[in-house]
């Protein structure tokens, strides 16, 4: 204790560089790239973003952006919660194994989750994809497919947030809740919920941004069809290769100006008490 | 009788943290679960409350069989040794809580607040949150908000255990003297054989998942119904091969009473009003608790000779009730 006191008072060099060295770091590996996104997007004025804001198909490719990553982190946000207090909250065989399957989609690359989405999902080959296909619903190839693979990829980061949270609050305010007559949906309410509320909204931006930028999974599923089943990020790719950088940069920049815009205004809007 | 408990045991893996315990509690009674650490008293308590289940044997609360009935439907109040706190509530809202839940009128339920946080010394709090309030502060909300719902029984759990040594002698007091007024059937789990003396009506001692007595807190006292309880309410020495309190022994000059043991004085320790002399009998070391005015007319030293025996009018109250502790 003491020792940390101590050191947490020193001001000397040894602390300096450290802190430098953690400047240094973050400003070439974060914030110059960045930087130089919304400096090439800005190198001709509006040129670039109006080019991009007046091209229909890539207004179409934003808005099923949008679309898929707020259905995904819905979807994200209702089992993510779900599990979590299954996790916590009750005694179930397995666990641990669980909780290890849960983390598969942060380890396992995105291009490995579109193709196995696709041997499941496939109109044709698809292990349950053809029976889906003649109730017609068509999963690989469109919106449902996107979906699918945000949700897989972005599935980890509520849970991520809100288990430990729900761990430290413990469960006696809830017992205490029912034994003041609170039945379970109402203590969930009531109790559960607001207690955990800055763990649940911390998953919910974490998993928009990462539904927002998601690329591998979506381009194998999606099949990258203009105007119809291609993504913000299936455009940056494409303009880029297109020798459009201009365009690139441009919607690069909108993506990551809705990401940097999510985390600006949560920790603007959470209580001093938390940060 | 208000909560009867029949044949109640309870295992946690290989732990038998209950062993076939059945206990009686009497309505508007203020009853203390009295007993060490692990010794199933918590257990008890959660398991009339119905947080836990118990794995066999029956709960009854007021004539209705609850062994079945979900926690919500109990009609019990239970407060938590770490006051379990709804944290994001203020303190009127936490009171509020099981009203809002049974849907009273807006009305109806500000008054019964105001009138409980009268009653908790928490006026003048209603619009602060939890954090803002002392341990003290935030066990007597607690109390209030299990009070709010008119409860048939009132538990508690270590009530006053991670509060500093002062506030829980306040609040020990506070809750007789509240008991006094709102009459409610109340049991108490506490590991500190002072606080059951003090506050309790009754006692019900619990060790190693078993019941070893149930009494008044004299009855217990007085009558120990073996070692361990004896052992367990308050301090102990063994003189010869009996167990007695060191306040029910008496030093005497050398030479006084051919029948008392004779001995050295070891040691002399002042605690306050209380003086332990600490006497080597042969083999043995007897502790004899004094006042100041008794100790002061002996005249004791380290080394002085004295007699030793069991206080007269003490011997003869055993002696008469044939309940003695021997070892």
């Amino acid at each position: 204790m003491a020792e940390r006191a101590l050191s947490r008072n020193k001001r000397g060099p040894g602390a300096y560089l450290v802190r430098l060295l953690v400047i240094v770091y973050l400003f070439f590996l974060v914030a110059w790239p960045v930087y130089l996104v919304a400096k090439n997007t800005f190198a001709d004025g509006m040129e670039n973003l109006n080019g991009i804001l007046e091209d229909p198909d890539v207004i179409h490719a934003l808005s099923l952006t949008v679309q898929v990553a707020l259905i995904a982190v819905v979807i994200n946000t209702v089992f993510g919660v779900g599990i979590s207090m299954l996790l916590v909250r009750y005694d179930l065989p397995g666990k641990r194994w669980l909780s290890a399957l849960l983390d598969l989609p942060l380890s396992v690359s995105p291009i490995v989750v579109g193709l196995s989405l696709v041997l499941v999902y496939g109109g044709r080959t698809g292990w349950f994809g053809p029976t889906l296909e003649d109730a017609g619903i068509q999963v690989i190839f469109s919106t449902p497919g996107i979906v699918l693979a945000t949700v897989f990829v972005a599935l980890p980061l509520v849970i991520r947030e809100v288990v430990p949270v729900l761990e430290e609050v413990g469960e006696e305010q809830e017992q205490a809740a029912r034994s003041l007559g609170a039945n379970a949906l109402q203590t969930f309410l009531r109790i559960t919920l607001p207690s955990i509320k800055w763990g649940v909204i911390y998953g919910v931006v974490l998993s928009l941004a990462r539904s927002l930028g998601e690329f591998g999974a979506v381009k194998v599923v999606s099949g990258n069809v203009l105007g119809d089943t291609r993504t913000a990020t299936l455009v940056v790719e494409e303009k880029y290769l297109n020798f459009d950088k201009g365009g690139a940069y441009a919607t690069a920049f909108l993506l990551a100006l809705v990401a940097v815009a999510c985390i600006i205004v949560v920790s603007a809007l959470r209580p001093k008490e938390d940060r | 009788m208000s909560i009867e408990i029949t044949g109640v045991s309870k295992r946690f893996g290989d732990f038998v943290a209950l062993d076939d315990v059945s206990v009686s509690i009497p309505s508007g009674g203020l009853t203390a679960l009295l007993g060490p650490s692990g010794g199933g008293k918590s257990t008890l308590l959660r398991i009339i409350a119905g947080l836990e289940t118990a794995d066999t044997g029956r709960v009854q609360i007021e004539g209705v069989d609850a062994t079945n009935l979900s926690p919500q439907k109990r009609n019990v109040g239970f407060v938590f040794q770490h006051y379990a706190a709804f944290k994001h509530l203020s303190v009127a809202r936490n009171v509020a809580f099981g009203l809002e839940i049974r849907k009273k009128p807006k009305a109806e339920i500000r008054e019964r607040v105001d009138e409980l946080l009268k009653l908790v010394h928490l006026s003048q709090f209603a619009d602060r949150l939890p954090a803002q309030l002392s341990g003290g502060q935030r066990q007597r909300m607690a109390l209030a908000r299990a009070l709010a719902v008119q409860p048939s029984v009132l538990l508690l759990d270590e009530p006053f255990g991670a509060l500093d040594a002062k506030v829980r002698k306040e609040l020990r007091d506070w809750l007789r003297r509240l008991h006094d007024e709102v009459h409610v059937t109340t049991v108490f789990v506490t590991h500190d054989q002072e606080e059951a003396l003090e506050v309790a009506d009754e006692i019900v001692v619990i060790n190693e998942g078993r019941v070893e007595q149930i009494g008044s807190p004299d009855e217990l006292y007085d009558r120990p119904a073996n070692d361990f309880v004896m052992r367990f309410l308050g301090p102990v020495t063994e003189l010869g091969d009996r167990l007695v309190r060191p306040h029910d022994l008496q030093l005497l000059p050398p030479g006084s009473d051919p029948g008392a043991a004779s001995g050295l004085v070891k040691r002399i320790t002042r605690i306050g009003f209380e003086i332990r002399v600490e006497v080597a009998v042969g083999e043995q070391t007897v502790t004899v608790t004094l006042n100041r005015n008794e100790f002061l007319a002996l005249g004791l030293h380290a080394g002085s000779e004295v007699q030793v025996r069991v206080a007269p009018e003490v011997a003869g109250a055993e002696s008469r009730s044939q309940v003695v502790g021997a070892v």
